[in-house]
């Protein structure tokens, strides 16, 4: 049973799309087993959002996006998740984790505008009382994201036929 | 100068690869679809281009010794031993190929007086037979039948053994059938051995793609060792068909014999692929073979996709346990192997082989590869199954 579950995960992971029919082919199970899984890992959150890895920068989008190394001061008993809490909670937040080493919370933040960060960072994050400092760095180019080499240029170079 | 007097009789009887009539055509065609090839579709892991991207920064261009890094060999025989079960000094009981196809020409090389019969399961891969007959030697086809699923016989076998047999070769898991041997089905043909000293030359190369339990090596049956050639390679486990890496491993007088043929013909099988395959091992024999685990997960995911796509259009096709292809019956459409193929290339572009290429038993049949991502698998057999719904 564990393994099955894996394995559908890992089927998932890689592309969302595939449906429990196809599922239930490339693992050798019936359809609907495959549905009851995927349903109980949806509802016990397991699987939290089926999402699309885009690469913005192929879009005439405008965003910008920085990673910010913050520094804050655990409080007594709830140490670090209120902080994170109260961060997370703001849209232009994308992603927060909480690290080891030199500074304490790692936090992704998007935005139309390096100006867009620049406000967020001096006005609502800066100003958390929790807050003892800040280190923004702006990203120039995503390379891998998730796991995918976004501009791949590994083509499939084999013959048509060979033997 | 008329060069067809001066080639070779045994090279002009020999006849050119039965599919390059359908390459011409597909090259020619942008938008086929193939499900033609015999490679893995997966990229050698960057863990082991970039080992041997840093050989050569290190200036490591050099020959190696004949028989191949002594490290490599070393790392063969703890893989085999490990793997399969079977124990190889890694002194004089293994060598390095070019390929596992070399492995095949001078495993044949060495034992061949002209006149001798090898034994090769048909269908099979291509090689054998030009090989044995440009030693010297007779090959001799035994027939496999998808009754028996593809599977060599105890009583196929006994029936083709005469005095002049002098090797059998043993490809399973087998190209283009998919078929494999399991122990017991190696026991039996082990017995029927038993008290001849027919060499058995034992091309393992689908090894690590089996799907339904563990690949057994002829080697490990008791008794067989001594008689056994185990033929072995990098191409499929480790997705580096390019790199041409193989190797031989069997008693130390055959693989002196091998050697001896070896270095006055190819002298050494390329650093940079050695040092690749040192890589594959190395890490694979510390991180369980993961990477080799995942891709096999994966060419099973397809198998089953692809099994079951070929059973869904009305074909008859017997599941395949090893390597990365499925061997479907076309003979509800009434065409020839040829006939089929090339209509489906016609009028779907859609690249398989017909199983005719690889021996006499394989008409009726053709070779549909999984080496492909399910996306284009679904487009071909989305395609394959229109062309079959006109003619079924």
């Amino acid at each position: 049973m564990g393994n099955k579950v894996n394995d559908i995960l890992e089927i998932l992971s890689h592309n969302s799309k595939v449906t429990a029919e196809e599922i239930a082919v490339m693992l050798d199970m019936d359809e609907q087993e495959v549905e009851d899984i995927i349903l109980k890992l949806e509802e016990n959150n397991t699987i939290v959002k089926y999402n699309t890895l885009i690469n913005w920068d192929k879009t005439d989008r405008e965003y910008v996006a920085a990673l910010i190394e913050v520094k804050v001061v655990p409080q007594r008993d709830r140490g670090f998740d209120d902080i994170a809490e109260r961060i997370y909670k703001f849209p232009e937040v994308k992603s927060v984790y909480l690290m080891s080493g030199a500074y304490d919370l790692c936090i992704m933040v998007e935005g139309k505008t390096m100006k867009d960060v620049a406000v967020f960072v001096a006005q609502r994050l800066s100003v958390l009382d929790e807050v003892m400092s800040t280190a923004t760095h702006f990203i120039l180019k995503p390379y891998k994201v998730g796991g995918v080499i976004l501009e791949d240029d590994e083509k499939d170079g084999r013959q048509v036929i060979s033997l | 100068m008329n060069w067809e007097e001066k080639i070779s009789k045994k090279v002009r009887q020999t006849p050119p690869s039965g599919i390059r009539k359908f390459f011409d055509i597909v090259n020619e065609m942008d938008d086929a679809i193939s499900l033609g090839v015999g490679e893995p579709d997966f990229i050698t892991p960057w863990n082991i281009r970039e080992a041997s991207i840093h050989s050569i920064e290190q200036g490591m261009t050099h020959y190696t010794s004949n028989w191949g890094m002594l490290e490599l060999r070393e790392a063969i025989s703890e893989y085999l031993l490990e793997r399969f079960d079977i124990s190889y000094n890694p002194k004089d009981e293994i060598v390095v190929t070019v390929g596992a196809s070399e492995g095949i020409d001078l495993a044949l090389r060495a034992i061949i007086e002209p006149g001798d019969e090898v034994l090769i399961p048909d269908p099979s891969y291509v090689s054998y037979k030009p090989c044995v007959t440009m030693a010297g030697g007779v090959a001799v086809p035994v027939i496999c039948t998808v009754e028996d699923g593809f599977k060599l016989t105890p009583e196929r076998l006994k029936e083709k053994i005469t005095e002049k047999t002098k090797a059998l070769v043993l490809p399973y898991p087998n190209n283009p059938t998919g078929g494999i041997m399991t122990r017991e089905d190696l026991e039996a043909i082990a017995k029927v051995l038993e008290n001849t000293d027919i060499i058995v030359i034992t091309d393992e190369i689908y090894a690590e793609l089996t799907y339904n339990g563990k690949h057994t090596s002829f080697a490990s049956i008791p008794g067989m060792q001594d008689r056994t050639i185990v033929l072995n390679g990098f191409s499929k486990a480790f997705a580096m068909t390019g790199w041409r890496l193989g190797y031989a491993a069997g008693n130390s007088h055959f693989i002196r014999a091998m050697v001896k043929i070896h270095q006055y013909t190819m002298l050494c099988a390329p650093i940079m692929s050695q040092v690749a395959g040192l890589e594959a091992l190395r890490s694979g024999l510390e991180t369980d073979f993961e990477d080799v685990q995942s891709m096999v997960k994966e060419y099973n995911h397809r198998r089953r996709v692809m099994l079951k796509g070929i059973r869904d259009m009305g074909l008859d096709c017997f599941e395949p346990l090893g390597a990365f292809y499925v061997f479907p019956s076309i003979q509800s459409t009434g065409m020839t192997s040829e006939e089929f193929c090339e209509q489906l290339l016609m009028e779907e572009k859609v690249a398989v082989v017909p199983g005719n290429a690889f021996g006499e038993s394989g008409e009726g049949f053709i070779r549909c590869s999984y080496a492909y991502s399910i996306d284009n698998i679904n487009r071909a057999l989305e395609r394959m199954g229109n062309f079959v719904a006109k003619y079924v």
